[in-house]
């Protein structure tokens, strides 16, 4: 791919890309958020045309129109949120949208044999007449991967495959990927997590800002420089943060049962206590009960079973309100859906929970002063940029639309918070700004409990760690103490006990 | 009356009632698997039996009237397609539209052909040999409209296609994941218009039966309420043609014996059993693995463009 441009209203997605992946080689596409990594993929697949630049493949320019041009070129994409009919089976999945053999009705002896002969040669087995809901994830990706190779696929994109399997599970797929190079196909793997570049890739390219700012041999490089480049500075792996303060017990949770949306259980007995002036990281991949238990703690959903104290309160199956009220923020994972009302302006989204406050209102009547005064207090304290404060929250970017809830949610100092993904999807300056924030509700003395994906993150703020796996606590670790290994293990489904052993 | 021949003529009155109920509830959920809501149906059976009665009449051949007013069905729910899968316009919106343009067009245009007597109506057949079966045979086989095995056999043929075919995976896919669907080079706008056509076409000829065969006569708003059975009968299906063939003909039953037990049930309380059966159904299945095993279409009513995931 040569000079690929790519413009969005208000952004430069991709801004004269320069490509070249090799046959039979495991390519990596590095960058951070908004790097320009899946635009770049999504105009090779066809999805996105490009507004400038030419693809080479094999020797050919060709021009890929839509994805079904894209499989023509045999050119493969597994999308990092699936592509897949939830209701049909794998191999109606399969088959679904192709037109091979004669007349209408579906053969799928044939279908099937194929499948497994590709199951078997790459170990990507599966039911193929599973219907793809009954499926984990991890066997989903592998319908997915299925697919592209039962059409042929010789180019193979895979879009932050391993952003939802356990560490187990990436090893797996890591196997499948170089048994595929090995047969001659070409993976182009996209990813920001430095690691997975390190132990999978041949070579790798890095993008930033939408260019292309290197392409280097994996073996010729480091993680530091592969860091440095990514955003384009050196980085520091530590986030400068004193010790903790511990004070008394903020939150103790006993034994906490709930349920999924599904009716089935999701939290089993979930026991732990949280210190003011402290940040308990929640480590786990994701769906294993953090989302229940930060709805739990925030009156969200209902616990089936046991209790959760605030200092001496007890906030079991409180509403929202009344947990609110007594001084619990929460910042949720879906921080436009849940954090914001996006049709409403910047203001009214600030004063969202303390509309009914005498500051805010009397007799009934809001006090568009206050809440005008009240916004642009905000606005200056935590830098969210908008033309105004009556700026409709849907028309934020992901950084301020989050600045704007910790804003809202920080106010009048609460006793604890419950932070949800904090940072996920966030640029750079943006991410620090989240982490610094919670570190100074950490020196002020609130208790934070910081469910994360990101290990890293968890590893840099959290005092202790907990692990949850399937609605289970695994382990609690001082961070000091952990080990990646062994926080990865845990997540994994093995007790702390033998982990250490 | 004896026994047996007043459950004779329940059983064959109601196959004469669920003819229209199926055919249009076949097409319906047709459009529905494939993501879009019509709520167009009553007025896409008004136009049906005003045309199948005007082109009959003129024409001197039912058959001719019938096949006609499933094209002037199906192009009237091109209005309802463009609205919705080209304009991106609300569903229920432009449904209820349809349904009200409808009622008005044909009562407008059919003020002329009001009051008079069809006289080349669809007849009723007997079917050799079968309609010789004690009970059975004078219930199902004997004076029935041909349409009635006609809409049988359509609704078998649309249950093979929705589930055993190529194409019926694409109309499944495009109605449970669009964007999937158009990632795999299936055209979601093609196989949505293709849909909601095939649902106006069934619904014109549920609207013939009922003015060429049913009645045989026309008058303004005459199919009152069919089409908003088909909605419910759609979801009392659970979107499979086969069970639509059974629930049209056990609503029919319903609607049949309203009016045969009216001395000792009040009717309103069986007329309103499909719509209390659906809410039934509704809650049923919106809940759990029984929503992904039978429950609606996940992207019915909404509208679909490329590159929004």
């Amino acid at each position: 791919m040569r000079g690929i441009v790519k413009r969005f209203p208000g952004v430069l997605a991709n801004d004269g890309v320069d490509l070249l992946v090799r046959r039979g080689e495991i390519h990596c596409l590095l960058g951070e958020n908004g790097a320009g990594k899946t635009t770049l993929m999504r105009i090779l697949y066809g999805l996105y045309q490009p507004d400038a630049g030419e693809i080479r493949l094999r020797g050919e320019t060709i021009r890929v129109a839509s994805p079904k041009a894209a499989l023509s070129h045999r050119i493969g994409m597994v999308h990092q949120h699936f592509h897949l009919v939830s209701t049909l089976s794998v191999e109606e999945n399969i088959v679904l949208g192709l037109s091979e053999g004669t007349g209408p009705f579906l053969r799928f002896r044939r279908t099937r044999a194929k499948i497994h002969r590709l199951a078997e040669e790459y170990g990507l087995e599966v039911d193929p007449t599973a219907k793809v809901w009954q499926l984990s994830v991890g066997q989903q990706q592998r319908v997915e991967i299925l697919k592209a190779l039962y059409r042929d696929a010789d180019v193979l994109i895979m879009d932050e495959p391993t952003s939802v399997l356990t560490p187990q599970e990436v090893e797996a797929l890591f196997g499948t990927l170089r048994t595929l190079v090995e047969d001659g196909l070409t993976v182009i793997f996209i990813t920001h997590k430095l690691d997975e570049v390190m132990e999978a890739s041949h070579r790798v390219t890095v993008l930033r800002k939408g260019k292309a700012v290197a392409t280097v041999n994996t073996a010729e490089t480091s993680k530091e420089e592969l860091a440095r480049l990514m955003v384009g500075r050196e980085v520091v792996f530590r986030v400068e943060k004193d010790a903790a303060e511990l004070g008394g017990k903020v939150l103790s949770v006993q034994d906490l049962h709930a349920n999924n949306d599904r009716g089935l259980s999701a939290l089993q007995g979930v026991t732990f206590d949280l210190c003011s002036g402290e940040i308990l990281g929640v480590a786990g991949v994701s769906g294993n009960g953090q989302h229940e238990l930060s709805e739990v703690l925030t009156g969200l959903r209902r616990a089936t079973r046991g209790s959760a104290i605030l200092e001496k309160k007890d906030l079991t199956n409180c509403s929202a309100r009344e947990i609110a009220d007594l001084g619990v923020a929460h910042v949720p994972t879906e921080r436009i859906r849940v954090g914001t009302v996006p049709t409403m302006s910047i203001r009214e989204n600030l004063i969202l929970k303390s509309y009914r406050t005498p500051d805010f209102c009397k007799w009934s009547i809001l006090n568009e002063k206050a809440a005008y005064e009240n916004a642009c207090q905000a606005m200056t304290e935590y830098e969210i940029s908008a033309p105004h404060d009556g700026t409709a929250a849907k028309n934020l970017s992901g950084g301020n639309i989050q600045r704007l809830v910790l804003a809202r949610e920080l106010c009048g100092c609460p006793g604890l918070v419950v932070a949800a993904h904090p940072t996920y999807g966030l640029d750079v300056g943006a991410t620090e700004q989240v982490r610094k924030v919670l570190l100074e509700q950490r020196a002020r003395g609130a208790g934070i409990l910081l469910i994360s994906e990101d290990l890293d993150e968890i590893l840099q703020l959290s005092d202790r760690i907990l692990v949850i796996y399937e609605g289970r606590i695994m382990g609690i670790v001082d961070a000091q103490d952990a080990v990646l290994e062994e926080l990865g293990l845990m997540m994994a489904g093995t007790g702390q006990q033998e982990v250490s052993a | 009356m004896s026994w047996e021949s007043w459950v004779v003529e329940t059983i064959s009155r109601a196959l004469a009632f669920g003819t229209p109920l199926l055919l249009a509830t076949v097409g319906e959920i047709y459009a529905e698997r494939s993501g879009v809501l019509n709520l167009g149906v009553e007025g896409m059976m008004l136009m049906g039996a005003l045309t199948g009665f005007a082109v009959s009449m003129g024409s001197g051949n039912p058959w001719v009237g019938i096949l006609i007013a499933g094209l002037v069905g199906g192009a009237f729910s091109l209005i309802h397609a463009f609205a919705t899968i080209t304009l991106r316009a609300n569903q229920v919106v432009s449904g209820l539209a349809l349904t009200m343009l409808g009622t008005g067009l044909s009562g407008v245009i059919g003020r002329a052909y009001e009051g008079f007597p069809l006289w080349s109506k669809l007849g009723r057949i007997d079917v050799p040999v079968l309609s010789k079966i004690p009970v059975l045979g004078p219930a199902v086989f004997e004076n029935q409209s041909p349409m009635t095995y006609i809409a049988i056999g359509i609704a078998i043929i649309g249950w093979l296609v929705l589930f055993k075919t190529r194409i019926g995976i694409s109309i499944r896919a495009v109605g449970e994941d669009p964007a999937t669907a158009d990632s795999l080079g299936i055209s979601v706008p093609r196989v949505r218009y293709l849909c909601v056509m095939i649902g106006g076409v069934l619904a014109g000829v549920a609207g013939a039966y009922w003015s060429v065969a049913y009645r045989t006569a026309w008058s303004g708003g005459m199919t009152a309420g069919l089409g908003w059975i088909v909605i419910a009968l759609t979801i009392f299906a659970f979107w499979n043609p086969l069970y639509g063939l059974v629930g049209a003909f056990f609503f029919a039953a319903m609607r049949v014996l309203s009016f045969r037990l009216q001395n000792w049930l009040p009717p309103e309380l069986l007329k309103a059993m499909p719509y209390l059966l659906a809410i039934l159904v509704l809650i049923v299945v919106s809940r759990g693995t029984l929503q992904k095993r039978m429950g609606a279409p996940s992207a019915l009513a909404l509208p679909y463009t490329r590159g929004e995931d």
